[in-house]
């Protein structure tokens, strides 16, 4: 059962939907506090945070680094434009690999869904090119994950 | 082409609404570029310097019958890009389902509990 989607929206936007089994108050806790965000906001197996700031205001700033214990690792930078908890959120945010990418806007609604929340991550790039290129980012690291657990099932063979 | 340069090519054909429209039709089978430039309010020469956009990144195919050139979607164009976006939500996904883990939590849901006591 898939309970994610992504989708392209107009010439410059992405937009990522997904339930979760928790009230709206949790599901934001968990996307805003530093403690609970290094817990899951990881992508691919083997990576950790070593460091999660989030100021939890508005205007406060978003700075999560990324590293894989072998010496690569990559940060986001970012501002809060609007926080309204539990219910919705705005803030823009740069990948540096190391240069910064264009910024990305991003509002994330929560909202009740049956006894759970439904989340909607709402991406607005300001063009169709770095769209492309933050899709092709998320997409080498999807990959990566799938080497690294296919490399498991070898070294288990 | 690798898979890279094709994808950007094909994003890049699929960022323009007259492009997306075009490959809607073409959803329902091939059209000439006369009858793709009859619901726009474009030229059919405009059509035309879409259509070179959309048969570049491989989204669509072209024949020749007689004079014409008729259209039609190439399905695996839109296979890859479908597969590489089901590639970009198993990625998120993975971070999800670690989030549904926290959530499930005792000690997340005790956290909880003690600050808003």
């Amino acid at each position: 059962m898939s309970k994610m989607t992504l989708e392209l929206e107009g010439d410059t936007g992405v937009v990522v939907t997904r339930h979760f089994a928790a009230p709206p108050e949790a599901v934001f806790r968990a996307h805003f506090e530093p403690e609970f965000v290094r817990q899951w906001m990881l992508g691919p197996e083997g990576w950790t945070m070593p460091t999660c700031i989030n100021e939890q205001r508005v205007g406060g700033k978003i700075r999560y680094e990324w590293a894989n214990g072998e010496g690569q690792g990559f940060y986001l930078t970012g501002e809060i434009l609007e926080l309204d908890p539990p219910r919705r959120s705005v803030h823009v945010e740069r990948m540096h690999l190391p240069d910064p990418t264009p910024d990305n806007r991003i509002e994330t609604t929560f909202t009740p869904d049956g006894d759970g929340t439904l989340m909607v991550m709402r991406m607005s790039l300001p063009d169709a090119a770095t769209r492309t290129a933050m899709l092709e980012t998320g997409m080498e690291h999807g990959m990566e994950d799938s080497y690294v657990r296919l490399e498991g099932i070898l070294a288990t063979a | 082409m690798s898979a890279a340069p094709r994808l950007d090519a094909a994003f890049a054909a699929l960022a323009d609404p007259t492009r997306r429209a075009i490959l809607v039709r073409l959803v329902e089978g091939e059209a000439t570029v006369g009858e793709l430039a009859e619901p726009f309010a474009i030229s059919q020469p405009a059509v035309s310097r879409h259509l070179k956009v959309l048969e570049g990144a491989g989204l669509i195919e072209r024949r020749v019958d007689g004079t014409k050139r008729p259209c039609r979607l190439a399905p695996a164009a839109l296979t890859e890009l479908d597969a590489y976006l089901a590639m970009l939500r198993k990625a998120l996904e993975t971070n999800y389902q670690r989030l549904d883990q926290l959530l499930a939590s005792p000690t997340f849901a005790t956290k909880q509990k003690d600050e808003t006591t």
